[in-house]
């Protein structure tokens, strides 16, 4: 396929060619972008926690009066609760993954540093916290039932222990040996870690830039948290959640009918924080399709355009022997080299729009392949917009060439 | 004249129904998706107290070591400690000024078939009232005596009282507020600003506070905090503990109606300060700031990166859909070159073909515009079940926003139109007519 004629005639044809072209190149930019977004979104919000997601589920709440036995009735609410059938095991917590809030703290290997060494998730819980969040630990041990203290909100912390989370783990002890070393957190007490679990999220939503950096630095103090507004976490036996979910808020209502009580299994809780990520998602999803179909009318009605201009020559071509095949060809072609152009300068633009967005939005870096897919995915929806109004031209009879339009 | 080219214009845009529906709906999608996100960016960064946001002002203490580094680059808190507000609220520095903090307390339903709900709670000092110009429907906010004594009696806000006695004038009846008896004193009507800006820790966007109670009440019977609370060491013991400690919890305004009144109020802060030093407290010569509605909401800055991203990609959206709108107008106006040929012939001006294509552009637009409002209204409603509930309460239509749209439709249509009209003025009558 020669170009010359294809670029002569486009040069005539200047401004609606440069015209699909830009636009080739904006949508391009956009739709690379968008796609390292949901990309990177979707990994965000399907990171796992490190909780046995698909049978835990937690209760918030609290009594409307206030109770001066506050230990003796959180026990006995907790007692009984794995007592229930069901029941694989149950603690009292302050936090609990992906709630959105929490406590954090800088963590220090030695108690003269001016700045933390990792910033890290402070949960609370017993030595029924592993089993009731399904925690796997991967080192060390869990905690005895001696080395819980019961300690209401706001007072000094006693601990000598932490399990802590890998990551976080790792970021304090870069060699892989945090096993049984000390370290200094809150008021700068000695304290070792005894366990490493494998993995624990924090609290907080992993979907900002700047708690992903330590989504999953945590770690457990061995706590029995005295709060008005405990957080109950149970583990239900496989298959038993939605039934326990009911009888374990029966349970609670029957000790103690006189509270207010929120039920949540882990998945809902997860769908929660992750909404207005998921929305995202779908909303840069509908936005990339309309953007690929009006660019792909926007060619059909110029390239129609230029067929109907054409008529005369088009008419003339075929008479002097060009098949039909010559002339779908030739507005192939055409757009090709024009979504060519487009793309050559799509993918400038896209990486260009990313390193500003990464500078202003907290983006992130997009992969240059990401740029090159899109480019292919414009040509193809050049290709196949421009099919249309070819088969259209190719139809149009010899004839018209000795009628003179 | 303008009614015949209007008319010239729809008897054009009739000939060729496929490109001018493309036209149109290029132009309705990229108006809608780009309003859709305008209407929610408008509603997050719009004034919520327009009126007096220049005399309000929030107020911030340098308490910890300037070394600490948990703080903002500029080492300043957005809350402050109980201590300094206790001591801000004690000097009455400025005209009107309130400590304040969210909590919850539950209330018990008259009818006793309807279990207990816990409700966001405001502690707040008198002032917060008329400060804020919060609009009450029945009765009025409490005494300065309720205030320093801690008396139980709540404002509600309209939604509760509507929920606690079905809406009636409830001023002087008593509720009970976690097992504690509060006499209502007043009723809102309905007051949401958005952004919340006062408390910008929970929710900036969300649903507002159901009740207030006088400040002392809320500290006297401790009931904690909703919102955050850094430390930057362990707080002591227990509630005294906490009201010692340099815990930050507490938000804090004053209203400041001249510049000459904010210079006085920077000065006692500053003094203040330079006393905390003197006195052994502070270490460091601490600094002091009081930032106005406006730039408090940029300080904090609320606006989530979703919503620029949205935006952003929305603009681009819109500016490939007026290119597309561009390449199918200057095919539709050549189009019709042998046509603008003969008007030109039989003694159009140049002005007038430009004027005519101009009001057939119009006319695009103003489909389009009309068409995208639709698009906006669909756009809303997906938004509202896609985001976040506290998103969701901002995707609303209100009136300029439609005004908005269609107008933007329109000028941009226009916009975009002038160089295929410009071109269409420069058609050869001469050259057309050979060619026929």
């Amino acid at each position: 396929m020669p170009f010359g004629p294809i670029l002569a005639a486009m040069r005539r044809n200047k401004f609606g060619a440069i015209l699909i072209a830009v636009q080739m190149a904006v949508t391009l930019a956009f739709i690379a972008n968008s796609f390292a977004l949901i990309e990177q979104r979707l990994l965000w919000s399907s990171r796992a926690t490190g909780v046995d997601e698909r049978n835990v589920f937690v209760i918030r709440g609290g009594s409307i009066a206030t109770h001066e036995d506050l230990e003796a009735r959180l026990k006995g609410d907790v007692a009984a609760l794995r007592e229930l059938p069901g029941v694989l095991d149950a603690y009292i917590t302050n936090d609990y993954p992906l709630e959105g809030g929490g406590w954090s703290e800088g963590v220090l290997l030695n108690p003269d540093q001016k700045t933390s060494t990792a910033s890290a998730a402070h949960y609370f819980g017993d030595e029924h916290a592993l089993n009731s969040l399904g925690l796997k630990l991967i080192a060390g041990r869990d905690f005895t039932a001696s080395e819980v203290t019961a300690r209401p909100d706001n007072s000094p912390t006693e601990a000598k222990v932490y399990i802590v989370s890998k990551a976080l783990a790792d970021s304090l002890f870069p060699k892989g040996d945090a096993l049984g070393k000390t370290v200094y957190v809150e008021d700068n007490a000695p304290t070792q870690i005894i366990g490493i679990v494998e993995q624990l999220q924090t609290p907080f939503f992993a979907a900002t830039g700047q708690t992903v950096k330590y989504a999953e630095n945590s770690f457990i103090e061995p706590v029995f948290p005295l709060s008005e507004f405990p957080r109950f976490v149970v583990r239900a036996q496989p298959g038993q959640l939605n039934s326990l979910m009911k009888r374990a808020e029966a349970l609670l209502l029957q000790r103690d009918s006189d509270r207010i009580l929120k039920t949540q299994s882990m998945e809902e809780v997860r769908a929660q924080a992750y909404r207005g990520n998921h929305g995202l998602v779908v909303l840069l999803v509908s936005v990339c399709t309309a953007l690929l179909v009006v660019t792909g009318f926007g060619i059909i009605g110029l390239t129609s355009y230029w067929v109907t201009l054409r008529r005369q020559q088009i008419g003339i071509r075929r008479a002097l022997g060009a098949t039909r095949l010559n002339i779908v060809q030739y507005f192939q072609t055409e757009n090709l080299l024009i979504a060519a152009s487009g793309a050559l300068a799509g993918v400038a633009l896209a990486i260009m729009l990313n390193l500003w967005m990464v500078d202003h939005f907290e983006m992130v870096r997009m992969a240059d392949s990401r740029a090159l897919i899109g480019a292919f995915v414009l040509l193809l929806l050049g290709q196949a917009a421009v099919f249309w109004p070819a088969l259209r031209a190719a139809s149009i009879p010899p004839a018209l060439a000795t009628r003179g339009g | 004249m303008l009614g015949y080219y209007l008319k010239l214009a729809l008897r054009s845009l009739r000939r060729n129904l496929v490109l001018t529906s493309l036209m149109i709906l290029a132009i309705a999608v990229g108006i809608s998706a780009c309003m859709t996100t305008m209407t929610v960016f408008r509603a997050m960064s719009g004034d919520p107290i327009p009126e007096k946001s220049g005399q309000l002002f929030a107020v911030q203490i340098e308490n910890w070591k300037p070394s600490n580094s948990k703080r903002n680059g500029d080492g300043l808190d957005e809350q402050l400690s109980y201590p300094d507000a206790h001591a801000l609220m004690l000097a009455h520095a400025a005209k009107r000024q309130s400590a304040m903090y969210l909590t919850d307390l539950a209330v018990r339903y008259p009818d006793p078939k309807q279990k207990p709900t816990r409700e966001m709670t405001r502690a707040v000092y008198a002032d917060f009232f008329p400060m804020f110009d919060v609009p009450f429907e029945f009765g009025s906010f409490w005494s300065k005596q309720d205030d320093e004594a801690g008396t139980p009696v709540v404002v509600l806000a309209k939604e509760l009282n509507d929920k606690l006695f079905g809406g009636k004038n409830s001023v002087g009846r008593t509720v009970q507020l976690s097992n504690q008896t509060y006499t209502v004193v007043g009723v809102l009507k309905h007051w949401s600003p958005i952004p919340h800006f006062y408390d910008l820790h929970v929710l900036p966007f969300g649903e507002s506070d159901q009740m207030f109670v006088p400040f002392m009440n809320a500290i006297n019977r401790h009931q904690t905090e909703d919102g955050s609370l850094s430390c930057n060491v362990e707080a002591g013991s227990g509630w005294e503990g906490k009201l010692r400690s340099e815990c930050t919890w507490l938000q804090y305004w004053v209203e400041l109606p001249t510049s000459a009144d904010v210079q006085n109020y920077r000065r006692y802060l500053s003094n203040y300060a330079a006393e905390q030093r003197r006195t052994g407290r502070f270490s460091w010569p601490a600094r002091t700031d009081v930032r106005d509605v406006r730039s408090w909401l940029v300080y904090n800055r609320i606006i989530p990166n979703e919503i620029n991203i949205l935006l952003f990609v929305s603009l681009g959206f819109l500016l490939v859909c007026l290119m597309n709108a561009m390449g199918l107008m200057l095919a539709k106006i050549m189009g019709r070159a042998p046509d603008i040929g003969v008007r030109r012939a039989l003694g159009a001006s140049r002005k007038a073909i430009f004027l005519q294509c101009l009001v057939e552009t119009g006319v695009v637009g103003f489909a389009g515009g009309l068409l995208g409002l639709v698009l906006t209204a669909f756009g809303l409603l997906m938004a509202r079940t896609l985001l976040t509930r506290e998103f969701a309460l901002l995707a609303r239509l209100d009136l300029i926003d439609t005004v908005l749209t269609v107008g933007f439709a329109i000028v941009t249509t226009m916009l975009v139109g002038l160089y295929p009209t410009w071109r269409a003025s420069f058609v050869q009558p001469a050259w057309q007519l050979k060619a026929q």
